[in-house]
Parts: structure tokens; sequence; C-alpha cells
């Protein structure tokens, strides 16, 4: 059938009616959400979803406001970069298997892309992955692994033919983060706390069950995951912004304020609102069928934004600026990059142009895609991996 | 609401960028500013004959029932892209915007007569007003309206001057202030001779250059007049025109980025185009970066100003969307003309080269019509942003 606003609407109250969110169990409740297709509704049938136009998504959220959540803070990665990928490459099985505990919260999901020599050039990764009969075993080392430490699943690239250039030797897997020879160290960052970590993998054992699209065929899988993950990071559409937050700041100070930092905040909310229309503005082209570039330059504008008002935050607080709230090796569930006090915000935000395509690749990729000049010199591009210098 | 271009939207850019590329070449533009000391100003009468008339753009904002296109601001606005990209020597903004709006707030008798007759595209107005002022702080009348009539005094930095028939001059009255309009020609019926002087001033922008206009006991028609200080035609045609200047300025930004593309692909130096070297690649996608923004924050001021009532006082969504395109596309044309020279090298340095023209126009418009400071300022409101006390 065709949905519309009206009939998804009339699905989310005839599921309220049947499942009442205050005498219902959190999970039954989540399990009997995702069963009736209201978890992603454009997400298949059967796998939590209606087949419906993406935007409807909103018209089920509105409905069931104030009802039982998944906490998407907690499973971000999964629902952002996991899940579409799954269901883009899994098979039936694999689909079947993960994607509702997934979005439900039961198992938490996290990412083992990069690593300690493969950040930018994820493509030269060296996490080496060998058949052995029905399983694969791996070894190497990965980083900046957010949520390794809740994570029952991980996404995971590894280097299954090292004779080959490098973006052709590698294969998508799901690893169980429970296997033995998994080992997870918390990576404590600047603002003081440990929201990644460093995961070791030693003779990690995987079913070949588990391994996401063709051997060999994991750049192009991964390339799913790192796109949804720039739209994640880019495009969170929230109530709670830097802007919202550092505003909150100035009206409540009236005493820090000075006319430097005036204008200096008022051309800030100037950049917000620039970003705020180029967002509606892509969310019309792609109504409209018509995808524009906008959306890769997207994150870089949300990064520079975030720094720079994070920034001013700290330095309009003056003595309180010279503060910071807590120093303490904590490992934070959720990320937040608005939370907490200026100084973390401050901190935190530069890791805004770092994480999920730094912005000098973003910028590559503009002037390549976007306005067509020459490409960077690829001088690995038909060298097989083994042979690159390193 | 929609962001996007619609399709009649499409068509007029096609037929205004069709004629432009014709008649209105870089060179052809750069020749008419490089004669201008010995020929006069730059306007290029016969396009502006083609445009206002034949493809009808003079009458965009004026409703059908006075002889206009009744289009909106969405329509101006694409017109202002096109003359921007090209810096057109076209007395647009001064007579189909300006005055336009002024007439269009004004209302009366006068005022329609005059809106017909720009529509026509046979007559061409100008508001005699600096086009440095700002729609916050209008300035208050220079000049007065004698009890013969007539009306004298001098105002400095009006645009689009020297190419009108019809000047709209704010004056003091004995009891407020009035909008008047005085024929320029002394050719005209009910002019006299010498009773207007026109006199370009030497500018920075050499496609769109300021006069002085004085006035000496010029007859005058009384199309407006209020009690008190407060000069509303003034005010809503200088805040509507800096809404759609933004999208002049989007168009001036557009051609900087694309000829500037374009040029660094070609350009070879170490025995490689100038394109492939990241320190250029970067500084080009952050000024695409800065374009996709004016666009978006310049069709929303378009938008809003469409959806206002055509005259009267701006609501505040259309308050805030023209000071938020203001601030920001204004620094965007200058930016992205200062990168079109520098990334030029030397001939982007050369009278040659029409890098300059927009350098000079997106600085000039940097200034008109209230700089990007003093529309931050007026969102300081609207943001809930409040100044030190």
């Amino acid at each position: 059938m065709t949905w519309d606003e009206a009939s998804v609407a009339e699905r989310a109250r005839a599921f309220l009616a049947e499942h009442d969110p205050a005498a219902t169990d959190r999970l039954e409740f989540l399990r009997a959400r995702f069963d009736a297709g209201l978890a992603w509704v454009h997400f298949p049938e059967g796998l939590g979803g209606l087949g419906a136009p993406r935007e409807l998504q909103a018209v089920v959220d509105r409905e069931l406001r104030g009802t039982p959540d998944n906490r998407p803070g907690r499973i971000g990665i999964g629902l952002g970069m996991a899940a579409p990928t799954i269901l883009a490459f899994g098979t039936e099985e694999q689909k079947k298997r993960f994607l509702r505990p997934l979005w439900t919260g039961e198992e938490v999901w996290c990412q083992l892309f990069s690593e300690p020599g493969a950040g930018s050039d994820l493509a030269t990764l060296a996490t080496r992955a060998v058949r052995e009969g029905d399983e694969w075993v791996i070894d190497g080392q990965k980083v900046w692994t957010s949520s390794a430490h809740t994570a029952r699943w991980a996404i995971l690239v590894a280097r299954t033919d090292p004779d080959v250039p490098k973006h052709r030797g590698l294969t998508y897997f799901i690893c169980d983060m429970h296997a033995p020879g998994v080992e997870v160290r918390p990576l404590r960052q600047i603002t003081g706390e440990a929201e990644f970590n460093e995961v070791f993998l030693t003779g990690v054992r995987l079913p070949d069950s588990l391994r996401l699209g063709e051997v060999g065929d994991g750049w192009r899988v991964a390339q799913t995951t790192l796109m949804n993950e720039r739209v994640a990071i880019g495009g969170t559409p929230s109530r709670r912004t830097m802007m919202s937050v550092v505003a909150e700041t100035w009206r409540s100070r009236p005493e820090l304020r000075t006319h430097d930092l005036h204008q200096r905040l008022l051309k800030l909310w100037v950049d917000a609102e620039v970003m705020r229309l180029t967002a509606v503005r892509l969310r019309e082209q792609l109504a409209a069928g018509h995808p524009g570039p906008e959306g890769s330059g997207m994150k870089l504008a949300f990064a520079r934004l975030n720094q720079e008002l994070s920034g001013l935050e700290v330095e309009l607080l003056r003595e309180d600026g010279l503060a910071y709230d807590d120093w303490t090796f904590r490992r934070p569930e959720t990320v937040d990059f608005v939370g907490r006090e200026a100084g973390y915000r401050y901190l935190r935000a530069k890791g805004n142009s770092i994480e999920g395509g730094t912005s000098e690749i973003l910028r590559n990729i503009i002037a390549e895609r976007v306005l067509g000049l020459p490409a960077e010199p690829r001088a690995d591009k038909d060298v097989a991996w083994k042979d690159l210098p390193r | 609401m929609t962001l996007l271009y619609t399709e009649v939207e499409e068509e007029l850019r096609a037929a205004v960028r069709a004629l432009l590329a014709d008649t209105c070449p870089p060179s052809a533009v750069l020749d008419r500013a490089s004669r201008a000391a010995e020929s006069g100003p730059p306007y290029d009468a016969e396009l502006w004959k083609a445009l206002a008339r034949d493809i009808g753009v003079a009458g965009l904002l004026v409703p059908e029932e006075l002889g206009g296109a009744g289009a909106s601001a969405r329509e101006a606005a694409v017109v202002l892209e096109e003359l921007g990209r090209a810096a057109a020597p076209v007395p647009y903004l001064s007579s189909a915007v300006l005055a336009t709006q002024a007439l269009l707030t004004a209302g009366g008798q006068v005022a329609g007569e005059l809106l017909g007759r720009l529509a026509e595209g046979e007559t061409t107005a100008a508001l005699a007003v600096s086009f440095a002022a700002s729609p916050y702080a209008p300035p208050a009348p220079v000049a007065t309206l004698g009890e013969d009539g007539t009306v004298s005094g001098t105002v400095t930095g009006v645009i689009g001057a020297e190419a009108a028939d019809v000047l709209l001059v704010p004056v003091r009255l004995p009891h407020g202030v009035g909008l008047c309009a005085v024929e320029a020609s002394p050719a005209a019926p009910g002019a006299a001779e010498g009773a207007v002087r026109v006199t370009t001033v030497t500018s920075l922008d050499l496609t769109r250059p300021i006069a002085t206009v004085e006035f000496a006991s010029a007859p005058a028609r009384v199309v407006a007049e209020a009690d008190g200080l407060e000069l509303p035609w003034v005010w809503e045609a200088l805040a509507r025109g800096a809404g759609l200047l933004a999208s002049e300025q989007l168009g001036v930004a557009e051609w900087c980025l694309t000829t500037t593309v374009a040029y660094v692909k070609e350009r070879k130096q170490f025995a490689r185009p100038v394109g492939s070297f990241q320190a250029i690649k970067h500084r080009l996608a952050d000024l695409w970066l800065e374009v996709v923004g004016a666009r978006a924050a310049a069709r929303n001021a378009a938008a809003r100003l469409a959806e206002a009532p055509a005259a009267g006082p701006l609501g505040d969504e259309a308050a805030v969307a023209v000071a938020v395109a203001q601030a920001h596309c204004g620094p965007v044309a200058v930016h992205a003309a200062e990168e079109c020279v520098q990334l030029h090298g030397g001939i982007g340095m050369t009278w040659e080269h029409p890098a300059h023209l927009y350098l000079k126009r997106a600085k000039a418009d940097q200034i008109a019509l209230g700089t990007p400071g003093d529309h931050r300022e007026a969102l300081a409101g609207p943001a809930d942003l409040p100044a030190p006390v």
C-alpha cells in the first residue's frame, strides 16, 4: 500500500491503543513497536518499517511522543551506520537476526574501521582476516571506537587480500565483541574522559555467516556506512544546539557582555541561520528528487560553527572560563556535543572537524567532486597493498 | 514557501541570461566602464530597453492593475542574480526595485501614474537617497519643498540618477516630510531648464557609479506626505532593496567562483594545473560552501519578501530574512571577488581582466543599503541576543 501522513498516523494511534506504554514493559513496548513497522518507517515491512517515505517517520515520532524510546544517544552507531549497511548488504538471516535488537537498544553496536596507521586513508588498513574453513581469523588493532566497551557487535573492515591494490582487498564483517581475543582498552581524550577505545583483535574467530557483502567488496560496503556517518554527524536536527546553548549563557550573564563579543556572536548566529536555511533547501531538493551537492558541505559547516561558538563561550565566561568541570577519567555511555560545561564543549568540538572525515578530506571531496578540480595524486592506486611504503 | 526556483523563474532567468550573453559580455562592460571618463556614465540604454520593455523586467514588482506584471520579489531576485553575474550596467536596482518600491509604499494617484509609466519600460526613475543609507537609520530629508511647489537641495551618493527620467526625492515639509517626483529631463512637460543637475562622482564601482543630484527650484509633484519625521516610503524601499540586493551579491559571487574554478583548471605552473594544489582546492571548497549558504539566504529573503504585502511594513520574519541575507551575502560576494583576483594571480590585477569590475561592485554592494554590521545589529532583537548595557 502507499502510505501517507494520515494512514501512518492512524497506524501509530492503533498501535498505542493496543500497547499502553504505562502498562507495558519498556522493552516489550519497543519490540512491539518494531514489529508494528513503526521503528523506522522507511525500512521494509518485517524489518521494523512500512516501506514508507522516510519523512513520514516524523509523523510516528509525533504520535508516539512521550512513550519509552530506545535512547538513541546510546546506540547512535547502530542506528546511523550499522543498520543502513546491514539493510543494504545483509542476507535475509542477518537482517532478521540483527536489526530488531539493534533498534530496541538491547544490543549496542560499535565501528571497527580506523587504525593507528589508517585514518583519512582508511583503505590502507592493516587488520588481517584469514579464512580457515568456515571461519575467519582476525588479527589487528582498531582505534577511535566509541561504545566498544558497551557494544555487543561491531561493524569491521579487514584485509582479506594483501596482494591486490588497497581498495580491492578488503572485506566487511560483523564482529562479535564477546568473542575470545577481543580486548577493549579505553582511550583517554583531551576532555579527560574516554568516550573512545582502542580495540585489539588477536586470533578472533568469526563464522563466515558474519561476513557482510562479498569477499573483496568491503570498500564498497564501507562507503554506505561512511556516507551515513556524515549525514548522522552533520545533519542531525536537534533542539539543543551549540547556538542555543551559547545564547542561553549570553542571556543569563549580562555582566559579561562586550560590544566585540556581541558582534562576533551575532555573526555566528547568522552563520547558524544560514546553515539551517541551507539544510532546508537541501531537504527540498531531496524531496523534489534532485539531490544537490550541498550535503557534502554540511558537516564542514557544522564543525566550524560548533568550534567557533564553543570557543567564544569560554572566552565570554572570563574567570569561569578558567575553570573546568571535571577531569575525571570517565567512560560515558553516550556522546553529547553540547553536554556538560563550556570548557568540555570547547574541547569536544575539536573532534568535530576530525571524526567522520576530516575537514581537509571533505574540502578535497568538494573540490574534486563538486567543482571538478584535479584529483589528488594517487601513487598507491595500482600497487599491491603489501608493497606500499609504510 | 520554497527556497528552490520555480519553472517560471527558471524561464525568466534563461531569457535574461540569453540577452546578457549576446549583448553584455564582460569585455563589453569593461569597454563601457573604460570609456566612462570621455563618454559619461556607463549605463547601456539599449540593453536596458531590451530588458525593461521587451523582457518586461521593469514591471515585475508593479501590480497588474497598474500595468505591471504582478510578479513578486522572487522573480525580481532572479533578474538581479543574472544582472550581478554580468555586472550589467543597467538601472534595474535603482529604478525597478528602489524607486518602484518607494512608489508602491506611497500609493495614491501620482504614484499609480508613475508606476504605470515605469512598468511600460519607457520611463526610468531613481530614488534620490544615498545608496549608503541604512534601512535601520534612514537619513533625514536634505531637500525642501518650497511654497511655490518646487524642490531645492542637494543629495549625494545616488545610483541610477544619470539614467533616470524621474527623480523621487524625500523632502522636508513645514509640518512633516514628503516624497516628491521631479522630472529630470528639461524637455519633459512641467520641467524647468537647469533645475536638476546630476553630476557623476568618480566612483569605486565602475558599473554603477554614484552621483550628486542638485535640485534648484525644480518643479515637483507631491507623491506622498506624512506628519513627523518618519519616511516609510524610503524605509521600505531600502529594506526591501537590501533583501533583493542579496540576490545580486549571489550573482556576483557565482560569477567569481565559476570563473576562478575554470581558470585554475587551465592555468599551469610547476607543470600542473594550479587547481590541483590543495592550498587552492581548499580555498575554493570553502568559497563554494559560502556561496551555497548565500543562495539559501538570498532565496529565503526573496521568498519572505514575496509573501509580505507589497506595501506596508515588513513583518518580523521578512525583516529577519533580509538582515540575515545581507549580513551573509555582502561579505560572501566580497570574499568571492577577492579570491577571484588573488587566484588569477598577476592577470587578476590587470585592468584588462574583468575581475576588478566584480571586486568593485562587490565592495560597493557591501556598503550599500546597510553594512553587514548594521544588519547584524538589527538581528540582536529578533535573536534575543541583547547588546551590552
